[in-house]
Formats: structure tokens, C-alpha cells, sequence
């Protein structure tokens, strides 16, 4: 399947696919990768290196900085999928690549294509928007 | 400039139109990243070339001594906050820049605003116009002064599209309550996500204090960015007014079982805090608070102090509190045991007094984000509530209120 870029870049790793939509600041633990929000279904899963797989944002226009910290701390998704098009992580993840050299794809996806990606799938990315599942 | 094409790019926007003002988020610590990129705009020489305020910091510059956390994060913080003055911009450390009359946009006005709740209250409040702008594309449209002329800085992107419609089971006396408002703003938020939806059915003229609630809270549970009140925002003297003529994609009913639902969900603490649970904590002002909320507190203090061991916070401007201070109301609070808090909020820095016992608010963002960020068990009442509660040192409700269908 192919995503419009939201912010370029490749990536590989496995699928973890949100319940419910994720803010990253006050729901994430830029440190270590957590999920703290303690509403949210999937609450101590560790997003780090994962292909954050997410039918739309939430919450915080402190999440772009909160996604180049996590870059920075080495914590931060493989890659983030949405449902919807979202500047504020789109804007983060630019940030981060031109302070630390370090890509993470932002890539808005159909939304059949997105829920057709199971939890746990191996994922990769090339740059341009190309996304495999297996 | 290349951020803000970059968001052209993301928005799909053909062009770029000026702003006349920016409201800046970045200002507060979440690491180094966020000193990285604002030494990376200083090196440069960046300036801001519109009169841009700043939203809150991690710390209360004006009362340092409230700080109970590592000096290390506190100079970080006070670093990125001055680094953000040294840009040109205004030193105003609050999330409510609307209640600084120099600072409200007119009615229709292109700015670049972030901060959920402040996003909201722009758009949906004061008919000013700006996009779901986040940290670090915030002080680029600043420096730029400009913004992709894209989604919400276009009247169509402004049409509701889902009406939320308030059932007939939503007793009257609900309708007057403030504990209503941040309730409806969680299911506003969980059912619009990021469309623009226009509630029916609330009495007109609601207070800028429950719209302000309503947004702050449906920018926490959803990516809510604009939301009209029939009769009471600017953009829906009527439905029709709010709907641009043109059929909803959605009409959804909102009765009491979902509201009792949501506002359950905000408490947290054992139980659901039942009337007599015991309080450590009441959190007020998120957003900060108005002069009239501030006067609100007073008058249901009615003269009485919180519980001994009992902590009654307020956050608020500091150019609000300067006026309190004026007016004289700053020190009656204090003088009844009231900490007032600037520049920042409580569930941000290390400020409340570490207590086991829950805390209690009458934000819904507040019951929404304190939890994760500072570790506290949440208790959520309307101002009425809390106040009253803080001085009995035990949950106190007003009864009936949500209770009777």
C-alpha cells in the first residue's frame, strides 16, 4: 500500500495498533517509550521502535516536542501510520530530522488500508510512501 | 520557512496568507530537544515580526520557592522560557491568552495559535482564525508571519459537521451548573475527534468561562479544534448559521447516560469518591483562571479556610494576578489560605504539596492529564464542589445534581 507522505523517510518494525487515539505529550513517556495515560487501553505498552499505527491524533499541541524528544532520548517510534493528516506530528518529526539526523516517517494511510493492518505485523517503509506488510 | 511550507505541504494549502498575531507553546521544557531547536532559531537571529504571546513554562518565575522538584529541570525550564523572550516575544506564561485583553484577536482575524485549549477557545469563542498549530510550527508562523492559507483560516473548513443535539433527560438545573461544561466537552471531544461539531440545546449566552471548559476539554479527549454553541458562539446565531446551509454528516442525541458516563470516567480515585471521601488536594484554573473565576472561589469561600493539611491551588496569568492584586483580591484569597500559581499549571511543575489523598478539580483537562503527569489520584466537581470540599477536607456534593434524572 502507498501512504502520502506526511514526513519522509524509511523504517522497519512491528505494527502496534492503537485502541484509542494517543496523545503524545501527557500520554507517553518521552524517557522510556511508556504509555502513561492512564485511560488508555494499552497503558504500559512501550512505543519505542514501533510502527505506531493510529486512525487519528489527540490531545496536545506539545506533542511535536514531546516525538523530537523522544528522537533525541532514542525512544521514539519506528514510524507513525494515521488515519488523518496531523501537523503537529508531521511538524516533530521534521524537527527532529534536522536536529539529530534521524528520520521518523509520518505517513497518512486509507483508512481501509490502515485497519487492515493487524497488531504485531512486520512493517517497512521506503521513502515516497511505500508501505509493506507482512 | 521551510517549517511552515512544510505545513502548507501537510494542510495541502496553494499558498501562504499573513497573520497579525501568534500564541507560542514552545516555550514550555520537554527536554533537550526543545532547547536544541530554539538555540538553532537564536543562532540564526531569528526574531518574531507579529506580537506573539507565550504560553505557559515549566515553572512560576514570579514565585520560584512554590518549585519542589530538581533544580536541574527548574533552570532548564527558566533557560527555554527566556530564550523565547529573547525571540521578541511577549513574557505572558499563560494558556488563556484570550483573557488578556490585549492579546484577544477580533472576530475574524487570521493569527497562528497552539495550545489545545487555546486553539479552541480562538476559533470557537472569538471567531478569530488559526489551525491546530503545535509546538515548533507555532514560532515559525511567528518569525514568518505567515501561514498556509489552509483548514481552519478558511470559512468552509469552519462548518459543522456533526450536530450533537442535547437530549430533553438533561435536567434544568444541570444546565446552570459548571460541572456540566467540562463533561460535555470530554463527549464532545470523543465524538468529534477532529471535526468541527456544533452543539443544540444549551441555553443561549453560555459564559466565556463554560465555553472555555467545553474546549479545553474536548481538545484533551479528541483533536478538537473548533466546535460552535447554538446561541452562544459567533459563528451560530442559528444552526443553520453553524451548518453554512449545507446537510451534517451526522446528528447525534447527547442524554444523561453518556454524560454520567463521561463525568465518571474524570474521577479516578477509589470508588468514585463518594460525598466524604478524604481530599489532599483542590486544583482550580486549568485554563488558567479569569478574574471572574478568581472572585467565584472567593464568594464560596464565603470566609472560610481550606481543612488544615488541605491545599486549595488556583492557577492562573500573572497579569491577571497583577490585577487581583490591584483590586485587592489576591490578598483576601491568600489571607484565607489560597496558593496562587502564574506562568505555569499544577499538573506541569512539581508544585502541590506531596499528599496520598486524592486531588480534586473541576477541569476536565486537569482530571485528564494529572493523573500521568504527576501521579495523582483525581476527584472532578464543579468549582462549587471543590471549594466547599476544600474546606470540609472531604469530598462535598452538591446533591441531586447529577443524580436526579
Amino acid at each position: 500500500m502507498r501512504g502520502r507522505v506526511l514526513t519522509d523517510g524509511g523504517a522497519r518494525g512491528v505494527a502496534l495498533v492503537l485502541q484509542e487515539p494517543l496523545s503524545l505529550w501527557g500520554g507517553v513517556d518521552p524517557a522510556t517509550g511508556a504509555i502513561i495515560d492512564v485511560r488508555h487501553p494499552q497503558r504500559g505498552t512501550f512505543i519505542k521502535g514501533r510502527v505506531l499505527v493510529m486512525r487519528s491524533a489527540r490531545g496536545s499541541s506539545s506533542s511535536s516536542s514531546v516525538l523530537a524528544e523522544m528522537v533525541r532520548a532514542g525512544c521514539a517510534p519506528a514510524a507513525i501510520l494515521l488515519g488523518e493528516p496531523d501537523l503537529i506530528l508531521a511538524v516533530g518529526a521534521a524537527v527532529a530530522e534536522e536536529l539529530y539526523g534521524v528520520r521518523v516517517p509520518v505517513l497518512q494511510l486509507d483508512p481501509d488500508d490502515l485497519a487492515s493492518i493487524p497488531d504485531g505485523a512486520s512493517i517497512s517503509i521506503v521513502d515516497g510512501g511505500e508501505v509493506s506488510v507482512a | 520557512m521551510r517549517l511552515v511550507v512544510r505545513a502548507a505541504e501537510v494542510l495541502r494549502a496553494e499558498r501562504l496568507i499573513p497573520i497579525t498575531r501568534a500564541h507560542v507553546d514552545s516555550c514550555l521544557y520537554h527536554g533537550e530537544a526543545t532547547v536544541d531547536f530554539v538555540e538553532r532559531l537564536i543562532e540564526g537571529g531569528a526574531q518574531v515580526t507579529v506580537p506573539t504571546t507565550l504560553n505557559v513554562g515549566a515553572l512560576d518565575l514570579l514565585h520560584p520557592e512554590l518549585w519542589r522538584g530538581d533544580a536541574i529541570a527548574a533552570e532548564r525550564g527558566r533557560l527555554l522560557m527566556g530564550h523565547y523572550r529573547s525571540l521578541g516575544c511577549q513574557p505572558t506564561y499563560t494558556c488563556a491568552p484570550y483573557q488578556l485583553p490585549e492579546a484577544r484577536p477580533a472576530f475574524g482575524e487570521q493569527v497562528a495559535w497552539a495550545e489545545s485549549n487555546a486553539i479552541v477557545f480562538c476559533n470557537s469563542v472569538l471567531g478569530a482564525r488559526t489551525e491546530r498549530y503545535g509546538d515548533f510550527t507555532d514560532i515559525a508562523c511567528a518569525i514568518t508571519g505567515r501561514v498556509p492559507d489552509a483548514g481552519l483560516h478558511r470559512t468552509d473548513a469552519r462548518r459543522a459537521v456533526l450536530v450533537l443535539r442535547l437530549a430533553s433527560d438533561v435536567p434544568a438545573p444541570l444546565l446552570e451548573d459548571g460541572s456540566l461544561y467540562p463533561v460535555l466537552g470530554i463527549v464532545l471531544g470523543r465524538r468529534a475527534g477532529s471535526r468541527v461539531a456544533v452543539i443544540d440545546g444549551l441555553p443561549p449566552g453560555i459564559s466565556e468561562e463554560r465555553l472555555k471548559a467545553i474546549g479545553a476539554a474536548a481538545a484533551s479527549s479528541g483533536a478538537v479544534a473548533m466546535f460552535h454553541a447554538v446561541g452562544s458562539t459567533p459563528e451560530a446565531p442559528t444552526l443553520e448559521a453553524a451548518l453554512q446551509g449545507i446537510e451534517p454528516e451526522e446528528v447525534a442525541e447527547v442524554g444523561m447516560a453518556e454524560l454520567r458516563t463521561a463525568r465518571d470516567a474524570l474521577t479516578t480515585a477509589q470508588g468514585g469518591a463518594p460525598a466524604g471521601t478524604p481530599i489532599g488536594t483542590v486544583s482550580l484554573g486549568t485554563p488558567h483562571a479569569s478574574l471572574a473565576e478568581l472572585r467565584a472561589v472567593e464568594r464560596e469561600l464565603a470566609g472560610a479556610r481550606p481543612a488544615p493539611g488541605v491545599e486549595l491551588l488556583v492557577s492562573t496569568a500573572r497579569s491577571l494576578l497583577a490585577e487581583a492584586e490591584e483590586q485587592g483580591l489576591a490578598p483576601r484569597l491568600r489571607s484565607l489560605g489560597v496558593e496562587l500559581l502564574v506562568d505555569t499549571c499544577s499538573y506541569i511543575a512539581p508544585v502541590l504539596r506531596p499528599s496520598p489523598l486524592p486531588a480534586m478539580t473541576d477541569s476536565g483537562k486537569w482530571a485528564f492529564y494529572a493523573p500521568a503527569n504527576i501521579g495523582v489520584e483525581v476527584v472532578f466537581g464543579s468549582l462549587r464542589e471543590c471549594v466547599r470540599s476544600a474546606v470540609e477536607g472531604r469530598v462535598w456534593r452538591d446533591a441531586g445534581l447529577w443524580s436526579a434524572a
